[in-house]
């Protein structure tokens, strides 16, 4: 069942990923685009993603457990440090550069974009040269 | 601002869809949605390898079949050279692994549970995103 689950969550999550226009990495870029032609549109979607899932988490998380999980499993990581802002100042400048970030990546490649394909596959190298460096220890 | 292509409604409405599926998650799961950390884990870590791989699918899945049936054709403009691309790729997924999170892991799903670590690497995200395209457009 979970797979299912994740296969259905994953189907809304990139449905909403077109709804909202964010698989567009020119949308994304006008967002950025706070000094120039600005189109704050993409606000919009955190928003409204919020709206629905931050009062839902807080129900939820009151649960005994998850319909279909032994138990409620999300990170309770605090830590402020170097790793987090060095790691999303790098992040936020490969997103300033061509305006994708992961989910809309991923689910661009239904489009069969060349651009998108090979920008997952340059990601996808990125996860695994910081686990071969072993250096995503998820405690720091 | 731009005012022709500012579109509040379709963006909050995707909005609200993008939440529904973070509370289906953890809801059934257990598991709040980041994608940068599902897509890591099912390259890298047997544990729950298939429950991200289908997710994935998923996303994958969801424009397809909403191309289907809304006759809409999804339409993207990514005008950056092959070595440019390969370059963002790599930033963005080591940046997102040493930060333990991209838009969704910490925009969506960590600011939710109010964790102030997520704000703080949200902020961190936008503003360098912002300066970003700042120096593009001057260069």
């Amino acid at each position: 069942m979970n797979k299912l689950i994740s296969l259905i969550a994953g189907i809304i999550f990139g449905t909403g990923l077109v709804v909202s226009e964010m698989i567009n990495p020119e949308k994304v870029l006008g967002f950025l685009d706070l000094f120039g032609n600005w189109d704050p549109s993409l606000a919009f979607v955190m928003i409204g993603a919020l709206a629905i899932s931050s009062p839902l988490f807080h129900i939820i998380k009151n649960k005994k457990k998850p319909i279909f999980a032994e138990n409620f499993n999300y990170s309770n990581n605090k830590s402020i440090n170097n790793r987090l802002i060095v790691g999303s100042g790098l992040f936020g400048a490969g997103w300033g550069l061509v305006g994708l970030c992961p989910g809309p990546a991923i689910s661009s490649i239904a489009l069969l974009n060349i651009h998108s394909i090979i920008f997952v596959v340059a990601m996808f190298v990125g996860f695994y040269l910081v686990k071969f460096i072993n250096f995503d220890n998820k405690n720091t | 601002m731009d005012i022709v292509n500012f579109t509040p409604v379709s963006a909050t409405l995707g909005g609200i869809i993008i939440g529904l599926a973070v509370a289906v998650f953890f809801l059934f799961n257990g598991r709040l949605v980041g994608i940068s950390g599902i897509a890591a884990n099912a390259l890298t870590e047997k544990n729950n390898r298939f429950d991200n791989l289908f997710f994935l699918l998923g996303l994958v899945i969801g424009p397809i079949l909403y191309s289907l049936f809304t006759n809409n054709e999804i339409k993207i403009t990514i005008s950056n050279s092959f070595i440019l691309l390969i370059i963002a790729g790599l930033v963005v997924g080591i940046g997102t692994r040493i930060s333990g999170g991209c838009t969704s892991g910490h925009g969506i799903s960590g600011i939710g549970r109010f964790s102030l670590r997520s704000i703080v690497a949200t902020i961190t995200f936008m503003i360098v995103g912002i300066v970003t395209v700042l120096i593009k457009n001057f260069v």
